[in-house]
């Protein structure tokens, strides 16, 4: 799939994605709008997956570590057949499989519980060191936010896959520059990343993680050393009174915003 | 039936454990043992000795020691996450809940010298807190072996039990209670004695305490039950609920805080199925003075003839009531 068409599906995922977050009255949808691209270039792109063998061993594994956009995963899973795409519409609902953060037990091509910040990052470094040992083919990609990175955990991992050697691993940052309260640079700034990850002897990738043609390659890059893509991103993506404001971390469109917001990203399909 | 006898010799529990994580290893390949740096303290020198690369030593490291626990299961493997139980359950707590229970990842948590072991070293490494903080996580069994014999048959179950396990061992020696060939079930208590005036339940380093006790209240005509009840999740409610009926009072002991803890889980059956006088023994909800865990465990009334005396206050409190 060429980068025009995965622009194609991320606007399509984020027309979905918004229309959701509008009925359902929640989500994050700042987050989710900045990390679309990269969910959409890893899913009909990137990773090797089959949607009717969700457990497959040979598949390479996806790691949400940013739980709480779980509806863009639920939207991008849907659209790649893993589960039914009307099923979005129960997003939230009692008892739906959809819930705020994404369940491996009862959605297929979810991987492991995230949530609570800081904890994808450890389990996609145990699941790259296992295919190490066991000479399975399949890579390993996380996703994590930019503020997410305060969490230690995060620091623990990155120094387990050095010393591993997990070349088996990408990590890409979302790096919308902004957190629930304010901006990363005003709370506990951790950029620029680049050279932290080079000190803990990883490679680095800088992208517009917005753009598919920089995506892509990032994230088909091979190396020696585990990866990280820092990809420069935007809170709000795609809906011009969204971007980059810190209010829209969880907020819902009013009917008047939702109706702006839709025409906008049609306009782009 | 016939009393158990603890036997002369004691046993570090962690021996029984490497010995049959080795044995098992030697036929599965899928089994990887997981440490932060406790190599030593987990005993996993031959393990690491035969097979270096199945070890997987995250350093100094709990959070990255759970959650890489659950990324090897999820890529095939069957990994034993060890570490001394206070940093394993303190440190990665939310890991334990998110990332193995909620998940049910096929991940064996192992805390080594877990209650008082570590005596002098004092309540930053005393586990007292790991039975509260567990066992309120669904899909994961939470176990303490009594001795040598529980241990080795406790680790054989967990590497066929499919889903997640935490295994609470300690490192101070125990004498063996069980018999040579004991199979453990998940959920079952052991009927170490049989009477009728009492129930003493213990797990752990305290169970051979409790038969100690139950011998010392024989010689004074009192015939006391003993359970030992590894499982603390799911606890053994036909047990317990027998033994409120039969013997009309429970005694438990546990190297553990009195909140939350083994005496707090038959608690909350006794309340709900059959009200009976209890108490409960451990560490009464303070952090610990300096000594030794043998010390620490005779200081909160765990030595046998104290809580053949407790036993004996709380038999009258029994018949007070009738």
């Amino acid at each position: 799939m060429q980068p025009n068409d995965l622009d194609r599906i991320a606007q399509q995922i984020r027309l979905r994605d918004l229309q959701a977050v509008f009925e359902a009255g929640a989500g994050h949808i700042g987050g989710e709008m900045s990390a679309i691209d990269i969910l959409a270039a890893l899913y009909f792109r990137v990773l090797r997956i089959w949607p009717d063998q969700p457990k497959h061993p040979d598949r390479d594994r996806f790691v949400l570590s940013k739980g709480h956009v779980a509806l863009a995963l639920y939207v991008t899973l849907a659209k790649r057949g893993f589960i039914p795409e009307e099923e979005v519409a129960t997003f939230l609902k009692p008892h739906s499989r959809l819930n705020g953060h994404p369940n491996c037990n009862k959605v297929p091509g979810v991987e492991t519980n995230t949530g609570p910040l800081g904890h994808g990052l450890p389990v996609a470094v145990g699941m790259a060191k296992a295919a190490k040992l066991t000479g399975a083919a399949y890579r390993t990609y996380v996703l994590t936010g930019d503020g997410e990175m305060q969490e230690g955990s995060n620091w623990e991992a990155i120094a387990s896959a050095a010393q591993f050697g997990l070349d088996n691993l990408t990590l890409v940052i979302d790096h919308n520059r902004f957190q629930q309260g304010a901006s990363l640079k005003d709370t506990n700034n951790l950029a620029p990343f680049p050279a932290k990850l080079e000190a803990f002897g990883w490679d680095v990738t800088e992208i517009n993680g917005n753009a598919m043609d920089e995506i892509v390659p990032a994230l088909e890059k091979r190396g020696s050393r585990p990866h990280c893509i820092v990809a420069h991103t935007n809170k709000g993506h795609g809906i011009s009174f969204m971007q980059d404001k810190v209010d829209w971390h969880h907020k819902v469109p009013s009917a008047e915003q939702y109706q702006i917001a839709v025409a906008e990203l049609s306009e782009a399909l | 039936m016939n009393a158990i006898t603890p036997s002369a010799k004691l046993h570090d529990c962690r021996d029984a454990f490497v010995a049959v994580l080795e044995r098992l290893g030697a036929d599965n390949p899928k089994i990887v043992a997981v440490c932060n740096d406790s190599v030593g303290s987990s005993k996993l020198g031959g393990f690491k000795a035969r097979w270096p690369e199945r070890l997987v030593n995250v350093g100094i490291a709990e959070q990255a020691l759970v959650g890489v626990g659950a990324g090897l299961a999820n890529g095939g493997l069957l990994p034993f996450v060890c570490g001394a139980a206070c940093f394993l359950t303190g440190r990665s707590l939310e890991q334990i809940k998110a990332d193995i229970a909620y998940s049910n990842a096929n991940v064996k948590l192992i805390g080594i010298s877990s209650g008082m072991a570590y005596g002098e070293l004092g309540p930053t490494h005393h586990s007292i807190e790991d039975f509260a903080w567990t066992r309120v996580l669904p899909n994961l069994p939470v176990v303490a072996p009594c001795d040598s014999i529980e241990t080795a048959a406790a680790v054989e179950w967990a590497a066929s039990y499919d889903g997640p396990v935490f295994l609470r061992l300690s490192r101070v020696g125990v004498p063996d209670l069980l018999p040579t060939g004991h199979i453990f079930e998940l959920g079952k208590a052991n009927l170490l004695r049989d009477g009728d005036a009492i129930t003493l339940i213990a797990n752990g380093t305290i169970t051979h305490r409790m038969v100690k006790a139950a011998a010392i209240l024989a010689e004074q005509g009192i015939e006391a039950r003993v359970l030992n009840m590894a499982t603390v999740r799911p606890i053994d409610v036909a047990a317990v609920v027998a033994a409120a009926r039969d013997t009309g009072a429970i005694l438990t002991a546990e190297e553990h805080s009195t909140f939350g803890g083994l005496g707090s889980a038959i608690a909350e059956v006794v309340v709900a199925e059959a009200p009976v006088p209890m108490k409960i023994l451990g560490v009464p909800g303070i952090f610990a003075p300096t000594g030794s865990a043998e010390f620490l465990l005779d200081e909160f009334g765990m030595a046998p003839a104290a809580i053949a005396e407790t036993a004996i206050a709380l038999i009258a409190r029994k018949s007070s009531r009738t």
